[in-house]
Formats: C-alpha cells, structure tokens, sequence
C-alpha cells in the first residue's frame, strides 16, 4: 500500500485504540479488592476481643493477655520486622546491582553460594546459635532474619536487572545515556517488580520468623504462643497465634498494595 | 578499486571519515572488520549491506563507538572522535536499532525527549520538539505523547524509534536493518515515508540492510561488503546494477536486476497519461458522452477534492440505472500511488489490484494521472536500450586502450 495514507492511518489508529482500552493488569483494584483483606482482619480481632471479654481469665491469663504487653510485643514484632526488611534491602539491591555488572560476572556463583548459606540453616537453628555464640535479644535476632531473607531479594533484584530487554539497554546506551543513568533511569525502574515480589517474600517471612525472637528474649508475639505452650494455657497460645497470623497477613496485604503501586506505568 | 577502500565518487563535502578501522572481538582468531576506510559524504543515505556477518552491524557501531575500534581511526566533519567521550559523541549521533528499544516505562514524550534532556534543554523546547517530531512521522502530537509503547502498533513504535533518534536533530543517523521486523506492506510504507522524509531533513545516514533490495530503494549510495568488511564494491544503486565490479557483487544482486532496476525509476520520472475524469454527481448521460469521445474504455470518478473514487464503464452504467449516484457503482479505484512512489512499488500494486494501470495522487490524495503497465514496459526496455550503449561503450574504450 504504497500511498494509501489515508486508510492506513486510520487502520493503526485503530489498534491503538483498541490496545489504550484494555486496562493493564493488577494496576488498579476495586474498592473491595483494597476493603476486603483489612475488614477481615478488624472482624477476627473484634471477635477474639469480645471471645476473651466473655472468659473468667486466671491471674496468669490476665497477665498476659491485656492491652499493655499485647502492644508491647505487638510492636516488638513489628520493630524487627521493619529493621530486619531494611537491612535487608540495604544489602541485597546494591549487592544485586554490583553482582549483574559485567566485571562482576566471574564472582557471581561464589557470592550467591555465600548468600545461599543463610538461607540453608533452619531459622530455628541460626537464632539459637546467635545466641549460644553471641548474645541474646533484638540484634542477634536481627542478623539472623536478614542473614534468612537476604538471599531471595538478592535473586530478584538480579533476575529482575538481568531480564531487561537488551534492546533497550543499547538504545540508551546508543543515544549517548550514562553506564549510571541506564541503571538508575532504565534497569532498576524496570527491575522494580520483580524486585518488589523478593521484598514481599522477605517481609512476609521477616514478620513470621520474627516470632522465634521469644526463644532468644527479643519479645515478639511469640511470647504468647512460648507462655501458653509452657503454661499449657490454650487460651493464650491461641491468642497469641491468631495476633501473629493477623499481623502476617497484614504485612503482606501492605507489601502486594506497594508492589502494585510502585510498578511503573506502561509495564 | 582498492578491496578495503571507499571513497564515493562525485561527492561533496565529506562527513564522516574512516582511516584503517578495525575491530577483533576477544578471543577470535580473526578481525571482525578488517583495516576499513571509506569516506562518506554529507546529506546522503549509504546503504552498508553484506551477507551475514560480514561485519557490516559491526562497523556501524563501530561509528558511535557503541562497539570499540581495535585500531583506526573514526573523523565526524574532520574532527578526530576516536578518543573524545563516547557518551557525547552519541549525543551527535542518531541511533536507530532493528528491535527499536523503546523505554516500555515511560511516555512516547519521553521517549522522544530522552536526548534533549540530557542535552539540558529547557522544557518549553523539549515539549516543542516533540511535538514537532511526532507531527513530521505523522502522529498525531495530541493522541500520542502521553501514551506508553506497548500501546502502539509496531509500525508507530518504528516511527517514534525515528522522531527519537532526530530529537535533537543530529547530523548523523546510524540505522541497524530499521525496518527489518516489520511486515512488509507496513515496511513499504515506512521505507517511502521515510526517504520523503529525507528529502526536506538532508541527513548523513548509514543505513545496515541485509537485503539489496532495500538497499537499492533507499540508498543514495550502497557498500556492499563482503566478509571482515571488505568493500567489494562502493557506489551509486545505479552503477552497482549497471557494472557489478565483479562475481560476487553480480551473485549478491541476484538474478532478475531488470525487475530491480524498476526501484531506480519513480513515478514522477516518467510521463503521466491522463485519463477521462468525471465528479461524483455527474448525470449518466454526460458520463456516456465522454466515453465515447475517448479511447478509453472507463471514466475515473473523483469526488469534490479530485480523490480517485470509482472506475466506472459503460457496462456498469447500464446495469447500474440513471438514479444510482456515480461513487457508488463500477469498481473501487485501487492501486492508488504518489509521484515518490518507485515503478516497483507501482507494477506490484497493479498487480495487487489486478488492473493495467495505476492512480497517480498527489500529497493531498488528489488525482494527477495515469501510469499503465506499458509505461513502465517502456521504462525498461529504454533502460536496457541505455546500459546496452554503454557497455559497448566501455568495450571500445578498453580496445582502444589494450590497442
């Protein structure tokens, strides 16, 4: 069709079109989509508060179960989660952008072996031994859940800069783009959801390892589940079990909120 | 002519030298291109094409230095960039690749003002700019900037990797096979658009094709390198078809060089017949008059701006009875082309439409004449009659030099 400008013009008009009209996917949820998770969660903390409410509690139950070490271990849980996750990022995307530079490519088996240890040692079994060879409490139980989580954000964040579509990279690079300004304009934006899916792993097994922390005397929810089991008080440990479950299950409704958000546009 | 050298006969200022270039990939036994020097000049299509892997990528990138020279030396407007900063000097340099590579995560805008705003343009004339360049690839500014790449078809992708690569109007454009993954009625498209394009922008561009026929539609001048990059021949399509410098420039070619001769003439080169025309809306009986005044056979319906409508014969009148309005009965009026349109192009679309003659439309799509199939049967005979002369030509100069 060498002339027919005209017509053809508006043929791949149309295709755009019909391409601009399909909603890209996982972008936008429904109002319920963001409503349901959270109203769940408020329903079973209201129906455990009113279940508990309803019990004659023991002076070890009431010691327990009331707002103030609730709380307290509440945000214990949280606190090493948070620091935990964060190390973990400080560690593993730069790690994973150093470890897919081309110079860096005969290092990288034996530095992903290294990270792979940690991940290899049961959680149980790294947090007892920090403790027995260094000490107890919030630090040791911190090292232990990044030494864990470290591993999957590095392997994402290098999967998510290697699958960069290599036309692009020379495009930039042949328009006269920076080594930097491709990694920081064009790699890592588009690495950011595959990187997001490895944090999303790493908090969502951050936040329930954290509750190993009452083995070492790092607090934790956990201390509940601990207190019953030893004090064969069902109630407690079902509390404390349900808390930890909710927590859960919020981190990771926040992390899939982020990852959907932080997504670039036109991906 | 020397195996490694080109120089482009008739040529004016130079733009881009070569001295000696080469390039080994590590841990081959062989240069990838081979001691290359050529010379190309200013405002000009050169068409590198080869074989594969004959080195002809290779030396293109050898020109923005997205692939390091082993030894030689590279001039942009005399000026030695063998060893200037390799990111500026791709700022210079338009660069336009197969796979095109568009930022899939941001707008078409930003796509395009990629290079602007490393140049440190204001936003004002970056905004500007765009626009501009969407308007010249024939995109409408308005429905396109703020869109993302995977919304396009592939042929706008193909544009928008163009108005990137001209964004800040560049003197030099690289081209790797542009419009190689692109269907073929959409590539035609593409490639007619582009050389009108070029026609008012006078760009030094190096274009890499594997395909000769490509290579003849869009050059001003064509390399043709053999393996490591030597120049088995450097010169106009014309030439290069008329006098293969030797056996392996005539098997490149390929058979069949009269039908490709064809892509060397336009439609504007040779003369238009006209055609009896009536306007949608003209009575039956006036129709009538007018063929029998003329030897054609069919009238060509235009519509109030002149475009090309229908073909409508005496037959189709008849059958067709004195109420029905003219734009509506006889047959379409295909196989439609512009004055930029190649004999090529214009003998496929006839066939295409399966007529003996083709519209000749202006800009504007308003009608201009006729080409028919003896038209373009006489351009090849006339251009067989010329290469014919001089061969013979060449022959007797060589016997009075050998005498």
């Amino acid at each position: 069709m060498t002339t027919a400008t005209d017509s053809d013009e508006t043929g791949t008009n149309q295709v755009a079109h019909g391409a601009a009209t399909a909603q890209p996917r996982g972008r936008h949820r429904s109002l319920w989509g963001y409503l349901f998770m959270p109203l769940l969660l408020t329903s079973i903390l209201i129906l455990l508060y009113f279940y508990v409410q309803g019990r004659e509690l023991s002076s070890g139950e009431a010691n327990r179960l009331n707002a103030d070490a609730i709380l307290t271990a509440t945000r214990e849980q949280i606190e090493l989660t948070v620091v935990s996750t964060a190390l973990v990022l400080a560690i593993a995307i730069p790690m994973g952008i150093l470890l897919t530079r081309p110079f860096a490519r005969s290092i990288t088996p034996p530095a992903i072996a290294v990270f792979n240890i940690g991940q290899a040692i049961p959680s149980i079994g790294l947090i007892v031994l920090l403790a027995v060879v260094w000490d107890i409490g919030f630090r040791p139980m911190v090292v232990a859940l990044v030494a864990y989580t470290v591993l999957p954000v590095l392997r994402n964040t290098m999967v998510g800069l290697r699958q960069v579509d290599a036309s692009v990279i020379e495009a930039a690079r042949g328009m006269g783009m920076t080594k930097r300004a491709v990694l920081t304009r064009i790699e890592l934006p588009l690495a950011v959801p595959i990187i997001m899916a490895g944090l999303r792993t790493a908090l969502t097994i951050n936040v329930g390892t954290a509750t190993l922390g009452a083995l070492v005397g790092a607090g934790t929810l956990g201390t509940l589940i601990v207190a019953g089991i030893v004090q064969n008080k069902q109630l407690i440990l079902v509390v404390g079990a349900i808390l930890v479950a909710v927590l859960a299950l919020l981190v990771d409704y926040l992390a899939a909120i982020a990852e959907e958000r932080l997504r670039p546009r036109g991906l | 002519m020397n195996d490694s050298t080109g120089s482009a006969p008739e040529a004016g200022k130079i733009k881009i030298r070569l001295e000696g270039l080469s390039k080994r990939f590590p841990g081959q036994g062989e240069d990838a291109v081979d001691n290359l020097s050529m010379e190309i000049p200013e405002g000009e299509i050169i068409i590198l094409v080869g074989p594969s892997g004959c080195g002809k990528t290779t030396t293109m990138k050898l020109i923005n230095r997205i692939i390091e020279p082993t030894s030689g030396r590279i001039f942009l407007d005399d000026e030695d960039v063998t060893k200037v900063n390799p990111d500026l000097l791709r700022r210079r340099i338009g660069y336009v690749i197969q796979q095109i590579g568009l930022f899939p995560h941001v707008t078409i805008a930003d796509n395009i003002a990629t290079v602007p705003k490393m140049l440190g343009w204001k936003k004002d004339r970056i905004n500007e700019r765009v626009d501009e360049l969407l308007e010249t690839v024939g995109m409408d500014p308005g429905n396109y900037r703020d869109r993302y790449p995977k919304e396009l078809s592939g042929g706008q992708r193909q544009r928008v990797g163009v108005a990137r690569a001209m964004s800040a109007d560049p003197d030099v454009m690289l081209m790797d096979e542009p419009f190689g993954a692109i269907d073929p009625i959409t590539r035609d498209r593409l490639q007619n658009e582009f050389l009108r394009l070029q026609e008012q922008i006078k760009k030094t561009i190096i274009f890499v094709t594997h395909d000769i026929d490509e290579a003849i539609k869009m050059g001003d001048r064509i390399a043709i390198l053999r393996e490591q990059s030597h120049i088995a021949q450097f010169d106009t399509p014309e030439r290069i078809l008329v006098n293969p410098a030797d056996d392996f420039v005539a098997d490149f070619i390929g058979r069949g060089a009269s039908l490709k001769r064809l892509s060397l003439s336009r439609v504007r080169d040779v003369e238009l017949h006209q055609w009896p025309t009536a306007q949608d809306g003209t009575g039956h009986d006036e129709v009538r008059r007018l063929l029998e005044a003329s030897d054609k056979s069919a009238v060509l319906v235009l519509d109030s701006q002149q475009r090309p409508m229908r073909w409508v014969n005496a037959e189709h009148l008849q059958r067709a009875g004195d109420g029905a309005a003219l734009g509506e009965i006889g047959l379409p009026a295909e196989a439609v082309v512009q004055p930029n349109a190649t004999l090529s192009d214009t003998l496929n679309e006839m066939l295409t439409a399966r007529y003996s003659t083709a519209i000749v439309v202006d800009s504007s799509s308003a009608y201009q004449g006729i080409v028919d199939i003896d038209t373009i049967n006489d351009t090849v005979r006339s251009m067989r009659r010329a290469e014919r002369v001089r061969l013979r030509e060449d022959e007797r100069n060589d016997e009075q030099v050998s005498s």
